[in-house]
């Protein structure tokens, strides 16, 4: 499934008052591991429809990036009721991320 | 039973399995996170024969679709173990094992650690392994940079174009990386040099904020900084062979240009061998020796 873009114009209300728990990739196009995480999180978005995935380019959006005091990509963070609930940092295979929606 | 399992799908990894498919051998690579190793991180490669620039990402995907077209199989799995039966080996994954008639292990290095209480909870909050994938998120910021080899004083240089304050910590009172580039970084007015130095404890409430220097006579000072790049070199990523396999004392594969290992029908090949240039070229090249070798080997059983 493509993962939606988002920014912070649209932010609070596809992230923070989603219906389910949300992933949000925060990466750019510049970043080698962001593009090797990508399609491990289209598989994974397919196998967990319980979240929502969106991402978020650094590059494009500088304020999210800092709102969220993201210092290294890619960083997942994962959001539950519009708060965070835990995050990643770096290139993960996709049993670790899997557990990482298990937390 | 798989002719060659190659463990590590970076450069030396896949190069070893074009080689070993279009000499018609079974081959299957094993890997525990991306294909492509370490050279993903690197924006733009300038010095690999024939590509003038590609990025590390691109590079790596290429790599890896010529060894997949060839018909190399690759799964993403981490091996936790070799065990040596003569004319047969066995590879042990977090899934299962395999065996094989040779192996070509390319596992690659890691990025050593300070080894202090909290670095790892602070990767991404503070603590960085490499500059040039963080150091645009220290935009005005202020910086440290650890370490005294050629990768800290080209972070250090790299970071004073972004960051407001760059402190360059050594714990040596002379640095061991180019002389050209201790002269660039000692003309920029935004450089603090700190020799004699360690860091021995890192401050954080939810991101570091201050990290504690130690000297030589004990003396401990604080410093405040936002981030803290850490670039005290690279460490082999053996640890799982070393009760077979020979390492040298910095945990090495002891192998040499022809890639053997004490172990007949064990190669090794690109950074976690014994070497003087790690290179992305002498990465490829090793790929090549050891599967030459293995093909070779497999051919007096």
């Amino acid at each position: 499934m493509a993962i939606m873009e988002v920014n912070s114009n649209n932010f609070d209300q596809e992230v923070l008052s989603a219906d389910r728990p949300v992933v949000v990739d925060f990466n750019a196009g510049w970043c080698g591991p962001c593009r090797m995480l990508k399609p491990v999180l289209e598989e994974l978005s397919d196998a967990r429809g319980d979240y929502k995935f969106v991402s978020v380019d650094i590059d494009e959006d500088v304020e999210l990036a800092e709102r969220y005091d993201v210092s290294s990509i890619p960083c997942l963070v994962v959001f539950k009721n519009g708060a965070e609930h835990n995050r990643s940092i770096g290139f993960q295979p996709q049993a670790a991320l899997d557990a990482l929606l298990d937390e | 039973m798989t002719d060659i399992i190659i463990v590590g799908a970076g450069p030396a990894g896949l190069t070893a399995a074009i080689y070993a498919r279009r000499a018609a051998k079974s081959v299957l690579v094993l890997e525990a996170m991306s294909y492509g190793g370490q050279i993903i991180n690197t924006p733009d490669i300038e010095n690999y024969p024939v590509a003038e620039h590609i990025s590390g990402f691109d590079f790596a995907t290429k790599l890896y679709e010529q060894a997949k077209n060839l018909g190399a199989e690759i799964r993403f799995e981490k091996v936790t173990g070799l065990l040596d039966h003569g004319q047969e080996k066995e590879i042990v994954t977090a899934k299962g094992s395999y065996s094989c008639k040779a192996v070509i292990l390319a596992t690659g290095c890691e990025n050593r650690k300070l080894g202090l209480s909290d670095e790892k909870a602070l990767v991404g909050r503070g603590i960085s392994y490499c500059a040039t994938c963080d150091g645009a998120f220290y935009r005005g910021k202020t910086v440290a940079v650890v370490g005294g080899g050629n990768t800290a004083l080209e972070d250090a240089l790299y970071l004073s174009d972004i960051a407001r304050q760059v402190y360059l910590i050594h714990r040596r009172d002379s640095f061991r990386g180019d002389a050209a580039t201790v002269a660039q970084l000692t003309a920029r007015k935004n450089v603090t040099f700190l020799y004699n130095s360690v860091v021995t404890a890192l401050h954080a409430d939810k991101r570091l904020h201050s990290i504690d220097l130690t000297d030589k006579a004990g003396a401990v000072t604080t410093v405040e900084t936002d981030g803290l790049f850490v670039a005290v070199g690279r460490i082999p990523s053996n640890g799982d062979f070393a009760g077979l396999i020979e390492l040298d004392e910095t945990g090495y594969v002891a192998a040499g240009e022809n890639c053997r290992t004490n172990v007949p029908g064990i190669f090794a090949a690109g950074d976690n061998r014994v070497k003087d240039v790690r290179q992305l070229v002498t990465a490829a090249a090793d790929g090549a020796v050891a599967a030459t070798e293995a093909i070779r080997y497999i051919g007096t059983l």
